[in-house]
């Protein structure tokens, strides 16, 4: 028996250093917010699967986290959420795409896995779905910030596909451009070694419409199998080619490495840096939350009373 | 200099009554396939051109299930989902919810060559379609005789099957009792095999994966399976191109195309053992089938199922076109 973990992350990018209080404080409140609602669920004898989903939703309802309220928009000003979600003992999956009136994207993934018999529904027929399945939805302009608004804005005047940390000042941050983009995600172990990982996103800012990223493909943004779980974060078309979140799992299995250095491994040889973070648990209670870009916003805690909140890497 | 490779396929899980007609028909359209290839190769066209040409050729005839022949939704239409991916530098590119494009796996190549993404579905990818100038068609150019009738029979079926792992009773019992293995839910008699693919290693040992389909009979408007998930029904890498067919579900939660490389990359091990051990131990009750090369020239095909639509060849000669074991 080793003890519970949980971790989760919402979204690793070009996060300045310079990131003012008004933005910074706000969603650290937030990540510390949901790790403790999965920290009490854990302790209270929930599945990973439950806890997953449960503080996925917690992220989505958050407008400061790029899923659900909060989604980046499409080039046409809209949104289109997509999410998947994996229950490792079973590797049962379930994901969605295209989404533009669902309050919950993870919640309607896990319904996809546990009420059809197929993985995946997209678009007007994942929406219809929802409906005739009960699940809540409201008007798309719930899900569009005044924010978002102004990073699309940003993004066409820029005429390029744009990470979406960078404060909406006029001049061309360094970095600013192709790569990173927010996701939300969290991964959980019980004690009794059971995994589970969930992802949610609006995707990239400016994307085209139609245009699917890494979150709602298993085994690119989302994987959980005996051994770990994991919730990748990034530039979605490093991260499917890269099928990172598989590879973390794969390191460990077919390379015997343990939880940290397939993790980091997985990250470096996803891409170019500045593309891609991760947070993953292993079935012995350990964590790993690794990326190559500047931050990532995260936080876990381990059933021994290790916690941790942060954004930057700590030197 | 290395040796080139192709393999084809047409889907696994093969109604074991299959008249001997369509057995024919599979082989020789397997077998012009291989053969559209190996010219190709022997021009020195590379190894994405070569899996973009060969799909092409499997989606346009109406034989199998992908382009024109598609299985059918619910709803009697085709929505059509595929995916293509070049080893040498990995790069990809996929679409799901095609409607109205004659040659999906074109658009995918598209999607990877001449957009800033990866994926691309629905009416986006449609809309993308257009502006690239592709051929368009109406829906009902892809809906065959064939299929309209199976789709009647896969109603039927599945009005009775609500867990396929329960064998069939009632309507359907007359299609089932002959055949009684049941596949993604359907007595065989009904299923079609999914998908079509390709994939090729050329003389300079790169490598490349496509993989095509019109998806499940009866599916769920929507629904996604496994042919346009990179990792799961197609991949390529350095050491390797990979194309998947059969239950959709098993493939996804397997990574299946994905692990292929992955056990050579991360266990050394060669082509045929990586193919057998991802069969082996990969597919917990599900049934599959892939075909892979390697960068050495090799060519391997592997499944679980009851038989698949196959083909090989090799630069030295060797040819092979099969159904069954």
């Amino acid at each position: 028996m080793v003890g519970w973990a949980i971790a989760l992350h919402g979204g690793a990018g070009d996060i300045p250093i310079d990131l003012p209080d008004e933005r910074r404080i706000p969603r650290e409140i937030a990540l510390r917010h949901c790790l403790d609602i999965g920290v009490s669920a854990l302790k209270s004898g929930k599945s990973p699967l439950d806890v997953t989903e449960l503080v996925v939703r917690e992220l989505e309802n958050h407008p400061d986290f790029n899923a659900g309220k909060g989604s980046v928009l499409t080039t046409e000003g809209t949104v289109e959420m997509e999410a998947s979600i994996m229950d490792g003992k079973t590797k049962r999956c379930g994901a969605v795409s295209g989404l533009t009136t669902v309050v919950n994207p993870i919640s309607l993934a896990r319904l996809v896995m546990e009420k059809t018999p197929h993985i995946y529904l997209a678009f007007d027929a994942a929406e219809a779905f929802a409906r005739a399945n009960g699940v809540e939805t409201v008007e798309s302009s719930h899900f569009i910030t005044p924010e978002n608004i102004a990073r699309l804005k940003q993004a066409k005047e820029f005429n390029r596909v744009q990470l979406d940390y960078t404060a909406p000042t006029p001049k061309v941050p360094e970095n600013c451009g192709d790569s990173q983009i927010g996701t939300v995600g969290c991964v959980a172990v019980d004690s009794a070694g059971n995994l589970a990982s969930a992802t949610s996103t609006g995707g990239y800012v400016n994307k085209m419409v139609g245009r699917i990223g890494d979150t709602p493909v298993i085994g690119a943004g989302t994987y959980a199998n005996h051994l770990c779980a994991v919730s990748a974060t990034g530039k979605g078309e490093e991260i499917i080619r890269g099928t990172v979140a598989r590879d973390v799992a794969a390191l460990m299995e077919f390379k015997g490495l343990s939880l940290t250095e397939a993790a980091a491994y997985a990250v470096d040889q996803s891409g170019p840096r500045g593309t891609c973070g991760l947070v993953a648990v292993s079935a012995n209670g350990e964590v790993a939350m690794p990326f190559n870009t500047t931050g990532m916003f995260r936080a876990c805690a381990t059933e021994d009373g290790y916690t941790e909140i942060a954004i930057w890497p700590k030197n | 200099m290395g040796r080139w490779a192709i393999a084809v396929h047409g889907g696994a899980g093969i109604d074991p009554n299959l008249p001997a007609e369509r057995q024919e028909q599979a082989k020789q359209l397997l077998t012009h396939c291989l053969n559209l290839g190996i010219a190709a190769l022997s021009s020195n066209v590379s190894a994405i051109d070569v899996v973009e040409l060969v799909v092409k050729e499997l989606e346009t005839d109406p034989l199998f299930n992908s382009g024109r022949g598609s299985a059918l939704t619910e709803k009697g239409t085709v929505e059509m989902e595929a995916s293509i991916m070049d080893g040498t530098k990995r790069r990809c590119g996929a679409v799901s919810g095609i409607t109205t494009v004659k040659n999906p796996i074109s658009l995918a190549r598209l999607v990877m060559d001449k957009s800033p993404h990866s994926y691309l579905a629905f009416s986006g990818a449609e809309d993308f379609a257009r502006k690239q100038g592709v051929e368009i068609v109406d829906n009902e150019y892809f809906v065959t005789e064939d299929n309209v009738g199976m789709l009647k029979l896969a109603k039927e079926a599945n009005s009775i099957l609500f867990d396929y792992r329960i064998p069939p009773v009632g309507c359907a019992e007359a299609a089932a009792t002959d055949s009684p293995i049941v596949m993604n839910g359907l007595p065989i008699s009904i299923y079609a095999p999914e998908t079509v693919g390709c994939v090729v290693v050329d003389k300079e040992g790169r490598c490349a994966a496509g993989t095509s389909t019109g998806g499940l009979m009866n599916k769920m408007m929507g629904r996604i399976g496994d042919s346009p998930l990179i990792g799961a029904g197609t991949y390529a890498s350095e050491l390797c191109g990979v194309s998947c067919t059969g239950e959709g579900e098993a493939i996804i939660r397997a990574t299946l195309a994905r692990d292929v490389s992955a056990v050579m990359e991360y266990k050394g091990l060669g082509l045929q053992e990586a193919v057998d051990y991802v069969i082996k131990h990969r597919l917990d009750e599900g049934f599959a089938g892939l075909i892979a090369v390697s960068n050495k020239g090799e060519v391997v095909c592997g499944f679980n199922s009851n038989g698949m639509f196959r083909g090989c060849a090799t630069e030295d000669g060797y040819m092979e076109v099969a159904m069954w074991e």
